[in-house]
């Protein structure tokens, strides 16, 4: 009923607009007047239009900045923010005075020289002094942009100090975790490939290493059992189907039920298949046996199957490869290092050095308020640093909002629940920040990863 | 007229050969003029859908459910899949079909040859052909929109059962946005539309590609080698100045956009490593090493960037034309426009890195693309200036078509300001990707050239069907336009420095962390629908006007406008070869408006010069 009522409104709509249209041009016609000549009235209405958009342009810019402004992600919390803030408005004070002197002008222009009865336009093709200065003006003002840009730019990308504190940021749909360099202040290494349950940041020590390969090397054997089997019983079902005669079929069933039974080897099971029915049909010596292909569902099973195998197999060589050259001396970078979820806990006044790594697809690592932001590609590395100034109770002061947090979200598409990936960050004063990695240093990637090994040495104690 | 008749005796035609195979460039522009314009209401109408989920996020919704479905979106509550699918879809159509196929395709195919004082095309075959890639692209582009479940309309187009799992496979259009940057969009473990969704839309461009350089080609060459006599390079309107640079930038830049998307589809499709490099996806570990995701980047915005200009250069020629002619004074600055649209033209091929400073790239890199990137604003100051200039002491006639183009100028310095903040690395950190990026590009890209757009149907509208278009409707299509694009992105500026990221479902996250935020940002997100809802309500007086007045527009004059170029001197009705008799000559430039001492405010490029007269 509604879309009825919506389709007639919209039909009598339509009907409507076409009738002023024609009562529209019926009089244009009876003034003789073409459509192409705009007529005085129209033309001036519009000029004053013109201004009256430029009035609303106006207002409504003053009023948003005056509303809103910085006011959503309030003061930078950051070193570098400070510095970005302030070539912002530096920027922003070039831009907005160009802003409203061009736009003044044009909707000026438009209104004061509309055509007026007897004043002619004024013939002016160029000036090459004009325009001289138009483009010699511009260039200087981009100069000093470009040179207070680069200026901060390459401060915001300099390298961080040796002493800056080192944090890992593992980005996978859809979170993120933090990993801290622990007392060394040193980054354990890691390769994907060593990713399994309890080590789902893949980091690299001889038992992480030792422990995916074996994996690998069960769940291969996995994938060619499936692999057998799946062509053992196409193998074995092609020949019941040859041998349905009555007095062959048991024999053929027991057969298979035999060697399914037992951890049967293919070739070896199709030749006593394939003795069979040499026997059921009489045949001596060499027997060839026409078979028709698998089934495209099996042969999709197949093929799938394969092209896993095919992957593992790399997989597995490359694992073995890192397991010979392999240096243990490594191991400990990686033990201690403290493997941080939900939440990422920075000092206040501490300069942080952010190494960044995705899992699956581009993520960007998105501080707002820190001013900070950097892409996290798999398969390449990237690196951030900043060093924030406020803690999470200031800014909390600063907003007046008592529930307020500072947050790291991420900032490029990465599938369906991309908005709601984040993680929210606290700036501590220096003694709290201790006090939490104090706590922290007993749950190191280590005691995660060799529960009972700490057990034991407690006990040993 | 009785050279038309005679025309029409002796070729007679057919209804295929006439409408639908044509090869007359005049049919074959409002062949690409029509696609687009549908193409841009699909785009404008998934944009609603989308403002309406930014607004009123979580509420059922019967519009919703209405076009998108139980499927995509149950008790008319869009899924988090299909909003992605919906922006994704909504920039690819807009920047590609309605931009560049709708813009350029239309308007250098009608206004090359009319204004060069030529017969045709110098291939009129390649031209059809042109159209018919365009024609397909844009259907596999519009038929990815239903995809479910590996079929679209229920037909399945590939077997699932091969061994390309996914790539035949998964429910609705791409969803990794226009850039479709890999890996999102090169495994279809990773978001549902990466399966036959992508890889339709992978299709969809390549032929799209393949129909841009055919036309770009056509354009080039008809533009060097078919001008009349007396036309030479600087007599030529600033507006085939513009589709002969528009053309050039395409020819150099898109072929580097099918080789990113030709490397794509092999390794969704044949196993190689391009753009994969160590990945875990879900819990499936790929065996692809070595590749690179940001490699994917360069190539994209090696033609990501000049498409910017591909799309905005028609949008200013046509403007330079409609202001000079409305303004009845010659566009200031002639040479220096064209200065300008050379270097325009040569710098977008060098700054594309602004759109990658954060990906981790070398920023010693970072700073070359900013000079370069900065440099840009220097010859678009000029040209902003130069349309001042002419516009002062000018006569204005305040056609809806001279409104638009005035309007452009308003939304290329509004959109164009904020670029100076965007390519600068530094500020580029805290504002990359947020809505602040979203309302830079729609002004100074998107309301630019579809304003450039409107002003061109307006203004050669009794050129394209020999009618008149209604003035008055034209008026007030052009006021609720200008006033909701600017109601649209204005706010968006703020949205983007409060922090909020671009593409995001809802921003109910923000709950968790600063509810000051999320209040403003929830604000201003309903204000900017009501006026992009306000705004699309507006083109439909637009559609009205364009086809009541194709059936029963008063009958246009020869020279509606008053205006100086060779395609206000062919006959109203369209013939082959356009002029029933030799070619013109042209005896000068295309701006001699208002000269001391003609009679008429006008002279026609077609007048030779009175003795004693200057040129200019």
């Amino acid at each position: 009923m509604e879309k009825i009522i919506i389709l007639i409104v919209l039909i009598t709509g339509v009907i409507a607009i076409a009738q002023l249209v024609r009562v529209y041009e019926l009089t244009y016609k009876l003034k003789n007047r073409g459509e192409h000549e705009i007529p005085n009235r129209d033309n001036n209405l519009n000029a004053k239009l013109m201004l009256g958009f430029m009035l609303f342009q106006f207002i409504g810019f003053i009023y948003l900045m005056l509303k809103y402004g910085w006011t959503g992600r309030g003061e930078p919390a950051s070193i570098q923010g400070v510095e970005t803030d302030w070539l912002l408005n530096v920027n922003f004070v070039i831009i907005i005075a160009v802003f409203f002197i061009t736009n003044f002008l044009l909707f000026y222009f438009s209104y004061k020289y509309v055509r007026k009865p007897g004043v002619k336009a004024t013939y002016y093709s160029h000036n090459n002094k004009l325009e001289m200065i138009w483009t010699i003006v511009p260039a200087i003002v981009l100069a000093v942009i470009i040179i207070l840009g680069l200026k901060s730019w390459s401060e915001l990308t300099a390298d961080a100090s040796k002493k800056a504190e080192k944090v890992e940021l593992f980005a996978y749909q859809f979170a993120w975790i933090a990993r801290y360099g622990g007392e060394d202040n040193t980054l354990g290494k890691f390769d994907y490939k060593l990713t399994n349950g309890n080590n789902e940041l893949a980091l690299m020590t001889e038992s992480t290493i030792d422990s995916s390969v074996q994996e690998m090397g069960k769940s291969i054997e996995n994938v060619e059992l499936k692999l057998k089997r799946i062509n053992f019983d196409y193998l074995s079902s092609e020949y019941r189907g040859l041998m349905a005669a009555s007095d062959y079929k048991s024999d053929v069933d027991a057969l298979v039920s035999e060697i399914a039974a037992s951890e049967f080897n293919l070739v070896n099971a199709e030749e006593k298949l394939k003795h069979l029915y040499g026997k059921y049909t009489g045949a001596h010596g060499h027997i060839n046996v026409t078979l028709n292909e698998p089934n495209a569902e099996t042969q999709s099973i197949i093929g799938d199957l394969e092209k896993e195998l095919s992957i593992k197999e790399r997989l597995y060589r490359s694992l073995v490869q890192m397991k010979q050259n392999h240096n243990p001396d490594f191991d400990k970078l990686a033990l201690n290092d403290i493997i941080q979820k939900d939440t990422l806990y920075l000092c206040k006044g501490r300069e942080y050095d952010f190494s960044f790594r995705a899992k699956d697809v581009i993520h960007s690592a998105y501080f707002p308020h820190f001013r900070a932001q950097m892409n996290v590609v798999p398969g390449m590395p990237t690196r951030f640093k900043f060093t924030p100034i406020l803690t999470t109770q200031e800014m909390r002061e600063s907003k007046n909002d008592e529930k307020f947090n500072f947050v790291l979200m991420c900032n490029k598409i990465c599938g369906g629940a991309h908005y709601k990936m984040k993680m929210i960050v606290v700036v501590y004063p220096e003694a709290e920040y201790e006090a939490w990695m104090n706590e922290k240093k007993n749950a190191t990637f280590k005691d995660q990863y060799f529960p009972s090994e700490e057990a034991e040495e407690k006990v040993s104690k | 007229m009785s050279s038309v008749a005679h025309d029409e005796h002796h070729h007679e035609e057919h209804f295929v050969s006439k409408y639908i195979f044509s090869q007359d460039h005049k049919m074959i522009g409002k062949q690409f003029l029509m696609t687009a314009v549908f193409m841009g209401l699909v785009a404008m109408m998934l944009s609603i859908l989308f403002r309406i989920q930014l607004a009123w996020p979580g509420e059922e919704s019967t519009i919703l459910n209405l076009f998108l479905g139980d499927a995509w979106a149950p008790n008319g509550i869009m899924k988090e899949d299909m909003y992605l699918g919906l922006v994704t879809l909504h920039g690819t159509i807009m920047v590609f079909f309605l931009l560049t196929g709708g813009l350029s395709g239309t308007f250098s195919n009608i206004l090359i040859p009319l204004q060069l004082g030529a017969r045709d095309m110098a291939s009129g075959f390649l031209n059809m052909l042109s159209y018919w890639f365009f024609f397909i692209s844009s259907l596999l582009m519009f038929a990815s929109l239903f995809v479910h479940e590996g079929a679209v309309f229920g037909l399945q187009l590939g077997d699932p059962t091969t061994s390309l799992p996914g790539v035949w496979d998964g429910s609705g259009p791409a969803m990794a946005g226009w850039t479709i940057y890999p890996p999102l969009s090169a495994l279809p473990q990773s978001v549902s539309g990466s399966g036959l969704g992508m890889t339709l839309w992978l299709f969809s461009m390549t032929i799209f590609i393949a129909s841009s350089l055919i036309g770009s080609l056509n354009y080039i060459v008809t533009v060097l080698n078919l001008r009349t006599k007396g036309m030479t390079m600087t007599r030529m309107p600033l507006t085939i100045w513009a589709f002969f640079v528009t053309a050039i930038l395409g020819v150099l830049s898109f072929p580097v956009l099918l080789s990113a998307a030709l490397l794509l589809m092999m390794d969704r499709m044949a196993g190689t490593s391009f753009y994969l490099s160590d990945i875990i996806v879900g819990s499936e570990m790929l065996a692809n090493h070595g590749g690179s995701p940001i490699l994917y980047q360069h190539l994209f915005w090696f033609l990501g960037h000049p498409e910017v200009y591909i799309v905005l250069l028609p949008a200013l020629g046509l403007s330079s034309e409609i202001i000079a002619t409305n303004s009845r004074k010659p566009i200031f600055g002639y040479k220096a426009m064209i200065g300008s649209i050379l270097a325009i033209g040569f710098l977008s091929f060098i700054v594309w890195g602004h759109h990658m400073f954060i990906t981790g790239m070398n920023p010693f890199l970072g700073s070359v693309f900013v000079f370069t990137t900065l440099l840009i604003a220097i010859p678009s100051a000029v040209k902003v200036f130069n349309y001042l200039t002419t516009l002062w002491k000018g006569s204005l006639v305040l056609t809806p078509a001279m409104m638009f183009a005035i309007g452009l100028v308003s939304t290329f310095i509004t959109g164009g300001v904020t670029g100076i903040i965007l390519a600068d690395s530094a500020l580029d950190i805290a504002i990359h990707d947020t809505y602040f990026v979203v309302a830079h590009f729609h002004i100074v890209m998107g309301m630019s050239a579809v304003f450039g757009m409107f002003g061109g149907v307006y203004h050669w509208f009794p050129k394209m069907f020999g009618k008149m278009m209604n003035t008055r409707l034209g008026y007030v299509h052009f006021w609720i336009t200008i006033i909701g694009a600017y109601g649209v992105f204005f706010p968006m500026h703020f949205v983007g420095l409060a922090g909020a990221p671009r593409r995001y479902y809802n921003y109910s996250v923000y709950e968790e962390f600063d509810q000051g935020a999320l209040d403003m940002m929830m604000d201003l997100n309903v204000i900017v629908t009501f006026f992009a809802i306000f705004a699309a309500l507006g083109q439909a007086l637009f559609l009205f006007n364009f086809f009541y007045s194709i059936y029963r527009g008063p009958k246009a004059p020869q020279n509606p406008w008053r205006s100086t170029t060779l395609e206000w001197t062919t006959p109203v009705e369209h013939i082959h070869g356009n002029w029933p008799g030799n070619l013109p000559t042209v005896h000068r430039w295309p701006y001699d408006y208002s000269k001391p001492g003609a009679k008429e405010d006008f002279i026609m490029q077609t007048e030779p010069l009175a003795e004693g007269e200057e040129e200019h």
